[in-house]
């Protein structure tokens, strides 16, 4: 068991873990975070994105003693002062999400690209999209909500 | 009306957007929570010799191994629907039948310590000799049907046009996998289940029986979100014996969250058929017979709800085709491979398949156009309802202005052009379509066809639609709905909200809804869930149904002070309303009324604001002497195009354009009606060119991970062009059909048809899927070959 600490949408979060423990079940059972859901857990869905640093990862590969001292930013960290996030709303407006599991994902990715907004365009954010699997949207509604929230004609 | 038909933005989004999903892995609803690891099957077939569990119990953190001799000796096998079928052990008791069967359940303190003892249980195999090939395996079930007259029909035909074709095994891998949450109490000898179930309900006695319980003993609870399903989570009812049998012989409450590894293995995929097929055609090109031999594996047990996936369609056997003879085998097989059940589209698209490849041959032989074989086969307005000779009963719809708007719409003389303009540039491309039925709002009744009617007289008859709504108005007056569907990203929630506002004439702000399910708490029956695309036509009515009884009692409570006839009441603008006039109450004051000064109400007026009602078809019975059976409640029609260009090198094929027109009857809300449209389109794309569940000859599955298999992402799937032909089907009070599974039906058939198109001028044809670049590289290989 080793004691670390990570910050989790700006607080610290402290615990002891086994080397073993993924990053994802720290986000969840430490930390106590059940936005970040788990699809695959051998990275190609991408429902556990989250950012580390600012960085999209996925966090069903990593394990948490990675993390330790890191910054951590999940789905909860999204909205501020409980008004949503652009992308949030943009989601929400084009019906961008149905049964919710990967939504987590979809958002956390797109909002490592967010800074770069205004720089980039309908093939980046197509690329981020492509990165991660939906199988309720047939991902028109993703599309629509990421081109609106990014400005992207 | 104010809200139903608009595009209302979802309420379920609030909690969903933010990570504050409720779904079971998220849930701690009990202390003490213990995990559970099955050890499964390494063998497809196999002789368990023995079973070692003494260095798993030895393990770190672990309190119990269930083996097959728990399972004998306090499980009983699942009821099955059919005569001399197996008994259906939901673990492997004796003999292992396919790779993954749960062979022993291992508790711990948590799942990294349960997983590790289950690699340490030892089990001794004796492998046995495989089944996987669908010809040869053994018969399960078997049913013959005629309809008409088939050997006259087929005797006098101008044209006959068959083939074989094969309709492979895949999933909709929802993203949420398997899980179940059990807590078994000795004190009180129940179990509360909580797990991503989402019906039918019928599974629940299915459940306590396998368990040993009377069926009120058996708690489900449904949470409010699950993470998908389209059908596949209806499975995870044979592994809650399983966690709850584990909770009981370790004392604990313990949790299972499956991995996708045990969702591609061991979960439930749609079932695979060979169909032999063959259509009489006379030399106008009208369709006249169809025989259909259908063969269906699932798998190595026949698993309740199957042999269904066979039935489901059986109404709407003859699509949008006015045919009149028939004759069907349709038989089950099993192989060593997982079970079989529901798959968004169920019998759908295994059917359609057939048909729309089966209709394209047609118009190839005969060197017509493929829409105007259709034009001359569709059933035609004036025949409508239509009655099909299986029993289907067609709510009314015009076919034929469906096929010409989808042509319109799509300007398919210009699509043809763009084709050629491709071929010319020297593309593989080809245009295709599909004409289909969607059936929605299930009879339960059709699963009784797998009997014959002698079988059948021997017991009670199977029918039924039932849905249920519960209404409850605070003393403010506002309304709570609970109904029994357990959605998995359908938006039931905004949808059952819109339909309340409007049938009491309140704001949408004032109405909650909850949908989730807890079999101990609310009116449900065993036709309750969210399958078949039943929400739409079934629910909503019963909804509608518990306004109405709701807006009954309000009438009588304000009658008194409005000293008016409750019949000469209305509600409108979150008011009771003598009609004609402004004497008004505000509803908050005559629900305050009954609430706190129930004293005051004219006599014999009931005050409790708690109304339950349900809705269920009289059209939903159970199957006649003669084998025909309404076998939905309403059929919408959808009709789609696509244009396909294939790369001359590579063979990969890429969809340039996807329209789709329906005739889904009322739409409820515009927004999320899309959102079913692009979601069953996308799982039809999936099936038709990447998803495939693989197995080699020894029964190993191929595909465990999405590495190998491949779920389309948004690369894949095409812009889709989708319109609606609106209007109300007379059938249900909602008005409304199902939606959110016709292109699960539609889209391999249209995608198979233009990829047959594509191929035509090189002597290919398509009779199986998926399609992808290395079978086209095959095909053309063969040909070429055989040239």
């Amino acid at each position: 068991m080793r004691s670390i600490t990570l910050r989790v949408n700006g607080r610290p979060v402290t615990a002891e873990v086994e080397p073993r423990m993924t990053l994802a079940d720290f986000i969840r059972e430490r930390a106590m975070l059940t936005g970040t859901h788990l699809g695959c857990e051998h990275g190609v869905c991408g429902a556990c994105t989250v950012l580390l640093d600012g960085a999209s990862v996925r966090s069903c590969l990593l394990f948490a003693v990675q993390a330790d001292g890191r910054e951590v930013t999940t789905v909860e960290g999204l909205a501020r002062d409980g008004e949503l996030h652009p992308l949030q709303r943009a989601f929400h407006v084009h019906h961008g999400l149905q049964c919710g599991f990967c939504t987590p994902g979809f958002l956390m990715a797109l909002a490592e690209l967010w800074p770069s907004r205004g720089l980039v365009g309908r093939e980046e954010i197509e690329e981020v999209v492509s990165g991660q699997l939906c199988r309720c949207t047939g991902y028109a509604g993703i599309l629509a909500a990421a081109y609106d929230a990014f400005g992207v004609a | 009306m104010r809200y139903v038909g608009r595009p209302v933005p979802r309420l379920e989004d609030a909690r969903l957007l933010r990570g504050r999903g409720r779904f079971v892995a998220d849930l701690a609803p009990v202390a003490n929570v213990h995990h559970v690891a099955f050890v499964r099957s390494p063998h497809a077939h196999a002789e368990i010799r023995s079973i070692d569990a003494s260095a798993a119990l030895a393990s770190e953190g672990v309190l119990a191994v269930v083996g097959p001799e728990d399972g004998r000796r306090w499980l009983r096998p699942f009821s099955v629907g059919v005569d001399g079928a197996e008994p259906y052990w939901p673990m492997a008791i004796g003999r292992a039948r396919y790779v993954g069967e749960p062979v022993a359940v291992v508790v711990a303190r948590d799942r990294y310590l349960a997983e590790d003892a289950a690699e340490r249980v030892r089990v001794e195999y004796e492998p046995l000799p495989v089944q996987m090939e669908v010809e040869g395996a053994p018969v399960v079930t078997s049913r013959s049907f005629r309809f008409g007259d088939p050997e006259g029909a087929f005797a006098r035909a101008a044209h006959r046009v068959g083939a074989t074709f094969r309709f492979p095994r895949y999933s909709s891998t929802p993203i949420e996998c398997y899980a179940v949450l059990a807590d078994w109490s000795h004190a009180e000898e129940e179990v509360t289940v909580w797990s991503n179930f989402h019906g039918p309900f019928v599974m629940q006695p299915l459940i306590a029986a396998c368990l040993g319980l009377p069926e009120n003993r058996v708690r489900l609870i449904c949470p409010p979100d699950i993470g998908g399903s389209f059908g596949i989570k209806s499975g995870v009812y044979a592994y809650i014996p399983l966690v709850a049998l584990a909770s009981r012989l370790a004392g604990v409450p313990v949790r299972w969250t499956a991995d996708r590894w045990e969702d591609l293995v061991a979960s439930q995929a749609g079932t695979d058929r060979v169909t032999r097929a063959e259509v009489a055609v006379d030399a106008e090109g009208r369709m006249t017979a169809l025989r259909l031999e259908i063969t269906d594996d699932v798998g190595a047990h026949l698993r309740p709800p199957e042999p269904a996936t066979l039935y489901r369609c059986f109404g709407n056997l003859t699509g949008a085709y006015r045919i009149r003879d028939l004759a069907v085998e349709a038989r089950a097989v099993l192989t060593n491979r997982p079970p079989t059940g529901l798959n968004r589209g169920f019998g759908g698209q295994q059917l359609y398949f057939t048909l729309e490849r089966l209709v394209d041959m047609v118009a190839r032989r005969l060197g017509l156009d493929a829409a105007e074989v259709r034009r001359r086969n569709l059933v035609p307005p004036a025949e409508m309802p239509y009655r099909t000779p299986l029993g289907g009963v067609y709510d009314p719809g015009d076919y034929p202005a469906l096929l010409d708007e989808l042509l319109a719409r799509a300007d398919y003389p210009g699509l043809v052009a763009e084709r050629d303009r491709l071929r010319a540039q020297g593309r593989l491309a080809g245009v295709g379509m599909a004409m289909v039925i969607d059936p929605s709002g299930t009879n339960l009744g059709y699963i009784e066809l797998a009997r014959t009617p002698e079988e059948r007289s021997r017991g009670l008859g199977k029918s039924g639609c039932t849905e249920s709504a519960t209404l409850t108005m605070d003393p403010l007056g506002n309304v709570r709905l609970r109904i029994a569907t357990a959605p998995e990203g359908q938006g039931h929630e905004t949808v059952a909200a819109q339909i309340v506002a409007d049938e009491l004439g309140v704001p949408i702000s004032s109405v909650r809804v909850d949908a989730g399910v807890d079999t101990a708490a609310q009116a449900w029956n065993v036709s309750s869930g969210s399958y078949s695309s039943r929400f739409a036509p079934i629910t909503s009515s019963a909804v509608i149904r518990a306004c109405a009884a709701l807006k009954a009692r309000l009438r009588a409570i304000a009658s008194g002070i409005l000293e008016a006839s409750p019949d000469d009441l209305e509600l409108v603008d979150g008011s009771v309303r003598v009609r004609g006039t402004d004497r008004a109450l505000p509803i908050r004051r005559v629900a305050g009324l009954a609430h706190w000064d129930p004293g005051a109400l004219p006599a014999g007026v009931e005050p409790l604001l708690h109304v339950t009602a349900s809705f269920s078809s009289h059209l939903a019975r159970s199957p006649g002497q003669d084998d025909t059976v309404d076998s939905s409640i309403c059929y919408g029609a959808v009709a789609d195009l696509c244009l396909v260009d294939i790369d001359p090198e590579t063979y990969e094929v890429a969809i340039r354009g996807y329209w789709t027109v329906h005739d889904s009857g009322r739409i409820l809300n515009p927004l999320l009606a899309d959102g079913q449209v692009m979601g069953a389109l996308a799982h039809g794309v999936g099936g038709a060119l990447y998803e495939e569940l693989v197995f080699d000859r020894a029964g190993t599955p191929l595909a465990t991970s999405f590495a190998d298999y491949l779920c389309p992402t948004a690369r894949e799937i095409p812009e889709v062009h989708i319109h609606h032909r609106h209007g109300e089907t007379p059938f249900v009070p909602s008005g409304a059909r199902g939606i959110g599974e016709g292109n699960s039906m539609s889209a391999p058939a249209a995608v198979a048809n233009a990829i047959a198109d594509a191929l035509s001028e090189r002597g290919v044809e398509i009779t199986e899927l998926p399609v992808h670049g290395s079978k086209i590289w095959k095909w053309l290989q063969e040909t070429a070959t055989a040239r």
